[in-house]
């Protein structure tokens, strides 16, 4: 399989690629190209130009900014987060989905801006996303803005970036209080999408929750933000109680199908587990109750 | 006048051809090529290094896995005009002209293949992973390979290669499983 006929350009900075996309109204951005190129191939898309950034200085860095939040550059691949020895203190909801991204294989290419561009209802990052209310950084002719997560997905496949902007770069708000979390994901094989994922995020004070989001993958027609859970545990430390009143409010907020993954019950049953597992490593010990 | 005759065909829309060149197993190779010819058509078709195989051509079964500046990448996902100014490895770039790679010959000795098809890509991905990690565990092998199907062995051999290889390139001679076998009669 080969994709149709394309211009391709490899611009060594960001206004010339600008330029580039504006100059033509069937344009795509190239970053990893795990997801593109096989839609290419698959003719599902094909762009008349495409603009490769791999080339553009700059865009490969992750890291805490001096405000307490953290940054991921546009060419940041799932790999280099994977095996980032600093990453899991800063971000662990990010650092426990690195590694269960596609492929060893894929991750070495894809990238993490990449993956929320492409905006696939069922992609992980976007739920790690959702979770920790995180925001994308467009580059356009008219300079920057800033767009929540929750804004930047216009449905399936599809955000709201203009034409000529480019995701140069993922950001993370600062935590109040210490950042801890995890993902958990269910794949009946490696590099299968997710039977379920959630996502976890919390900010805490001492064993008190100050903040929290909890993201969903898979269990319905796109990324579910489940805030109703995440605000069933604000605000005490994470009991009992509260843990499963945030895993039935999870498994309420998912509205998966019945497919060859599972059925729309066991992945509600799924999730619920999911979240009380993530929940349960940062439940007070006893110690710390008394 | 006739029902048919037959006119000049016409070219309406320009192939974008680009100058490319890049290193192949330590060769630099120069090629005009389409922007759109992926990576694996230029190893097989272009510079006929056939060893890299392509199985599924959607990015899922990594029997097409080659190094790109050391990193496996599936070639069948990657255009060939992003490799122009890389380094490039495949199965042909593992062995000497005399000698085989310590991973080839885990391969041979551990059995790690049947049919072979997947055995480059599972080479090369095994190649990252020990330049990385010259002393993995079992669970570290299997968890590097994931990327790369294998329909025929069940995947125990190609790990026992692997783990072989590991032992041999950090200097010792492994066992061969004839020798832990017992070899020859009780």
């Amino acid at each position: 399989m080969f994709p149709s006929r394309f211009r391709y350009e490899a611009p060594s900075s960001l206004s010339e690629a600008v330029a580039l996309l504006a100059s033509h109204d069937d344009s795509k951005v190239l970053a990893g190209g795990q997801s593109l190129i096989p839609m290419m191939k698959l003719r599902f898309a094909s762009p008349a130009l495409l603009v490769d950034i791999n080339n553009i200085p700059d865009l490969d860095q992750h890291d805490a900014q001096p405000d307490g939040g953290y940054r991921i550059g546009a060419l940041v691949r799932h790999a280099d987060l994977e095996k980032s020895t600093t990453l899991g203190e800063h971000q662990p909801t990010i650092a426990a989905a690195a590694s269960l991204i596609a492929d060893p294989i894929v991750r070495t290419r894809g990238t993490f801006v990449g993956s929320l561009c492409h905006a696939d209802p069922q992609g992980d990052w976007a739920s790690c996303m959702v979770a920790l209310g995180g925001s994308i950084v467009a580059h356009g002719p008219n300079g920057r803005r800033t767009i929540p997560v929750d804004d930047f997905v216009a449905g399936p496949f599809q955000t709201v970036l203009a034409s000529d902007e480019i995701a140069v770069e993922a950001v993370i708000p600062a935590a109040n209080g210490s950042r801890k979390g995890g993902y958990l994901k269910l794949e009946r094989r490696v590099g299968d999408f997710a039977t379920a994922g959630v996502a976890v995020a919390l900010e805490m004070s001492g064993s008190t929750v100050t903040n929290a989001g909890i993201g969903l993958t898979g269990v319905g027609s796109s990324t579910i933000n489940a805030r109703e859970a995440a605000a069933a545990i604000v605000g005490s430390p994470l009991g009992d109680d509260a843990i499963n009143s945030a895993a039935e409010a999870a498994a309420a907020a998912s509205s998966p199908r019945s497919d060859h993954r599972g059925s729309a019950d066991y992945k509600r049953h799924v999730v619920a587990t999911f979240v009380r597992r993530l929940l349960a490593q940062h439940q007070p010990t006893e110690a710390e109750v008394a | 006048m006739t029902l048919f005759e037959e006119v000049p065909v016409t070219t309406t829309r320009e192939i974008p051809v680009r100058r490319v060149q890049m290193r192949v197993n330590g060769e630099t190779r120069a090629a005009n090529i389409e922007p759109r010819l992926l990576l694996a058509h230029l190893l097989r078709n272009g510079l006929q290094l056939t060893g890299t195989h392509t199985g599924c051509d959607t990015t899922n079964c990594g029997a097409c896995t080659v190094l790109f500046d050391g990193q496996p990448v599936k070639s069948c996902t990657m255009f060939a005009v992003q490799a122009d100014g890389h380094e490039i490895t495949t199965v042909e770039g593992l062995a000497t002209a005399s000698e085989l790679h310590p991973i080839q010959e885990g391969f041979k000795d551990e059995h790690g293949l049947q049919c072979g098809f997947c055995t480059p890509g599972m080479m090369l991905s095994a190649k990252a992973l020990l330049e990385e990690n010259p002393n993995p565990t079992e669970d570290e092998v299997r968890w590097a390979l994931s990327g790369n199907l294998c329909r025929c062995t069940g995947y125990q051999n190609i790990v026992k290669a692997v783990l072989w290889a590991a032992e041999k390139m950090r200097g010792y001679t492994p066992a061969s499983d004839d020798a832990a076998d017992g070899g020859g009669e009780a």
